[in-house]
């Protein structure tokens, strides 16, 4: 056996996850005894990957991520590491790209933290917009129940 | 966290297996070959990503089955210096886990400063000095961490022969993990997430 190639290409989270999905949905017709560290594996690594916001993610909001961060300089890792741990504190991008206050003035910051918020959905969001928003049409809407 | 690795290989495919078409039949046997399995340098194999090039099948005096050359490549769990990654605390030796990886040690020097060892708890407790007090930080287990991978180690762990004298060493040796990170959590952003949550 040769690795011809150490590092052909860096994967996202986004990618592996889509990969092991479709082998376990291939390989639920045949169970061999020998394919059981494959399963392992598959099993394991989508148990933590569920836990990560990438499960949210489709090819066109990465692709459109992607894009929207090409003004910012930033190499090949960090733009992965934005991508796979979607920040949303001013500490976590100061930790993911190096020397950011040097590279990147605050209201670059500010916006990168915008963009991260637009373009990659939030796991933890509850559903249907900022609490504020909710209160208010969820209270209407009750009232509306009650009087019905 | 994960790479591709381009790799060859030479394939066995035993003629049980012939009624598969070959490409079936090279992808399992590549997957039970390499899944959940550490290549040396190169990291935890986790499963085929695609077949690029299939050479000619052989057929050897003595053995049924064929042999094929294959170029193909693999999805490879292997972070980079510096990366940062989330996991949860798996003892309190500092031992952290992935789920899917469990090597990862963070040192004691390598904890938030200043930290010290609850004996009575047996836990790691962060001094965090603010203007009010000192506040102790507990980092229990099952807590969700964010750490920057500093250093990877591989292990050879291929047998050696019988010959090797060091018969009692070689025994050590073989419960070393052949693949392990260390982690550190000494940075603004790093350690618990509940620590960093509750301010941004």
């Amino acid at each position: 056996m040769e690795v011809v190639n150490d590092q052909a290409a860096m994967l996202s989270n986004y990618e592996v996850f889509s990969l092991l999905k479709e082998i376990e949905s291939k390989g639920k017709k045949k169970k061999s005894r020998a394919q059981q560290n494959l399963a392992t594996i598959t099993y394991e690594t989508l148990k933590y990957l569920s836990n990560t916001p990438c499960t949210l993610q489709n090819l066109e909001m990465v692709a459109e991520f992607m894009e929207a961060l090409g003004p910012y300089n930033l190499t090949k890792a960090e733009k992965l590491q934005l991508l796979n741990h979607r920040p949303s504190s001013a500490v976590e991008i100061q930790l993911i790209i190096e020397e950011s206050e040097e590279r990147l003035t605050e209201e670059q910051i500010d916006e990168l933290l915008q963009l991260v918020a637009d373009k990659l959905p939030d796991p933890n969001a509850p559903e249907g917009g900022g609490e504020g928003e909710e209160f208010g049409e969820g209270g209407t809407e009750r009232m509306e129940e009650e009087e019905e | 966290m994960f790479t591709l690795v381009e790799m060859t290989d030479t394939v066995r495919i035993p003629p049980h297996l012939f009624h598969i078409k070959l490409n079936d039949a090279v992808i399992e046997e590549l997957n039970n070959k390499f899944a959940n399995k550490v290549v040396y340098n190169v990291g935890l194999c986790i499963a085929l990503f695609d077949i690029t090039k299939l050479e000619d099948s052989f057929i050897f005096p003595g053995d049924g089955a064929s042999h094929t050359r294959v170029h193909f490549r693999y999805v490879v769990f292997r972070p980079f210096m510096d990366e940062i990654l989330q996991g949860r605390i798996r003892s309190c030796s500092r031992e952290v886990s992935l789920g899917f990886f469990d090597d990862i040690l963070i040192p004691p020097d390598a904890l938030q400063q200043p930290s010290k060892f609850d004996e009575s708890e047996q836990v790691w407790v962060w001094e965090y000095e603010t203007e009010e007090g000192t506040h102790d930080l507990f980092m229990d287990k099952e807590e969700e961490i964010r750490f920057r991978v500093v250093d990877e180690v591989f292990v050879d762990t291929t047998p050696t022969g019988p010959k090797v004298s060091e018969a009692a060493e070689a025994d050590k040796e073989a419960k070393k993990s052949p693949y392990s990170l260390v982690g550190t959590i000494s940075e603004p952003g790093l350690g618990l997430l509940s620590w960093w949550n509750s301010i941004g």
